[in-house]
């Protein structure tokens, strides 16, 4: 059988495409881009919530917020692993992250103001995130898959932790719930634009829904997630900032209104001083760290001579 | 150069009394510190008791090329399986 025969056949079977496979050459470039900007976020995403671990409200917070940035940082590392099964380096990579020439996303530009940020984040953009990943556990590229079956796992801790946040301070004081509103306002529309544009701009949705990368299109994962999310903000006694939101009973969904595409262009586009702060501090903690890098090299080379 | 750190593959025993399974890879730049990373990886909930790591450039593979002329003919040797037999009804537990 053919190559692209057996690589197609095995598509149609809904089976899993493994490292060592054959693929065509825009199945795989697609990988590399989506997994390792899929790893960047996931280390990018450290900056907002790491800078309030000096300033969580008690002990118990601090350790909670510090295991989920290092969970952030281990699905970094779960991803990088999963991208450079496709034939690339992880040096490479982080090169192509530090020289603005690979994404992020732009999620992480937006600045985490409060203490309510970091229940917003846990709560909606690792909501949105885990809605966006759950059907990539089903990816056909197999080690993708697997990593993502990993991150969901960790995932789930993240916006439960985020989403008790917010309840205390819901249930707190005039001023915690006006904090907890507040960030509500400044992340609803960022969260749901993390699906991505309209299904009517997006140019890939069909191929990489072909090719069993994607599951669902931007605009039904959109929807799942504002009607899961809808209820939880009803419980926590909050108002979405969004005044065309409304139950709509022959959908069987609620609508909801037009999120404000210019400014994720922008964020898209990475213009504004936010995106070059995260990349200089992501850049000064890689350089910062190359003297461990180059001691545990050392030490492994006069082992190796010794052995 | 950093970046040249090799590729080790990670296998990890879930409990007492189960094989070793793969994890993942992590890079390191020898194997007490690929152990260290993958403890620190995979293992932040309890989800192993024993971990292996071995360089992935030691790791030799069938090529998946292969896969048609080295696995199929167990297809139509079904006379391997249990089922393939039809017993009575009172000796089918067997």
């Amino acid at each position: 059988m053919e190559a692209q025969d057996r690589f197609d056949a095995i598509i149609a079977a809904d089976e899993r495409i493994e490292a060592d496979d054959w693929m065509p050459d825009d199945y795989r470039s697609t990988l590399i881009r989506q997994v390792a900007q899929h790893a960047h976020s996931e280390i990018i995403g450290m900056q907002p919530e790491g800078e309030w671990i000096p300033r969580a409200p008690s002990l118990r917070r601090k350790a909670i917020l510090t295991a989920k940035v290092q969970d952030e940082a281990g699905h970094g590392l779960y991803l990088y692993g999963a991208t450079e099964t496709l034939g690339v380096e992880r040096a490479d990579l982080l090169d192509l992250l530090h020289s603005r020439k690979q994404k992020y996303s732009s999620i992480f530009n937006y600045p985490a103001l409060t203490w309510a940020d970091v229940g917003a984040i846990g709560w909606l953009v690792d909501g949105a995130a885990i809605t966006n990943q759950v059907p990539l556990c089903r990816c056909s590229y197999g080690p993708y898959g697997r990593a993502m079956v990993r991150v969901c796992k960790e995932e789930s801790f993240h916006q439960r932790q985020g989403f008790q946040i917010m309840l205390t301070l819901a249930e707190g004081t005039d001023e915690q719930k006006a904090m907890a509103q507040g960030a509500l306002d400044r992340w609803w529309w960022p969260s749901i634009m993390m699906f991505g544009p309209p299904d009517t701009e997006s140019v890939h949705n069909a191929r990489n829904m072909a090719w069993g990368i994607k599951r669902y299109t931007n605009d039904e994962l959109r929807q799942n997630f504002v009607d899961m999310t809808i209820p939880q903000a009803e419980l926590l006694g909050l108002t979405m900032p969004d005044p065309d939101l409304r139950w709509n009973e022959e959908r069987g969904h609620y609508d909801y209104g037009e999120p404000d595409w210019e400014e994720f262009m922008q964020m898209v586009r990475g213009e504004g001083e936010m995106p070059a702060q995260r990349i200089r501090v992501r850049k000064s903690a890689h350089d910062d760290g190359a003297w461990v890098r180059e001691a545990a090299e050392a030490y492994a080379q006069k082992h190796e001579a010794a052995a | 150069m950093t970046g040249s750190w090799p590729m080790w593959e990670v296998f990890v025993r879930a409990r007492r009394g189960v094989d070793h399974v793969h994890f993942g890879s992590v890079h390191a730049a020898d194997g007490e510190s690929a152990l260290q990373a993958a403890r620190d990886l995979f293992t932040r909930r309890q989800e192993g008791v024993s971990i292996w790591v071995v360089r992935s450039s030691d790791v030799v593979a069938s090529d998946p090329d292969d896969e048609a002329e080295l696995f199929e003919p167990a297809a139509d040797k079904d006379y391997r399986f249990p089922t393939h037999y039809e017993l009575p009804a009172e000796v089918d537990h067997m």
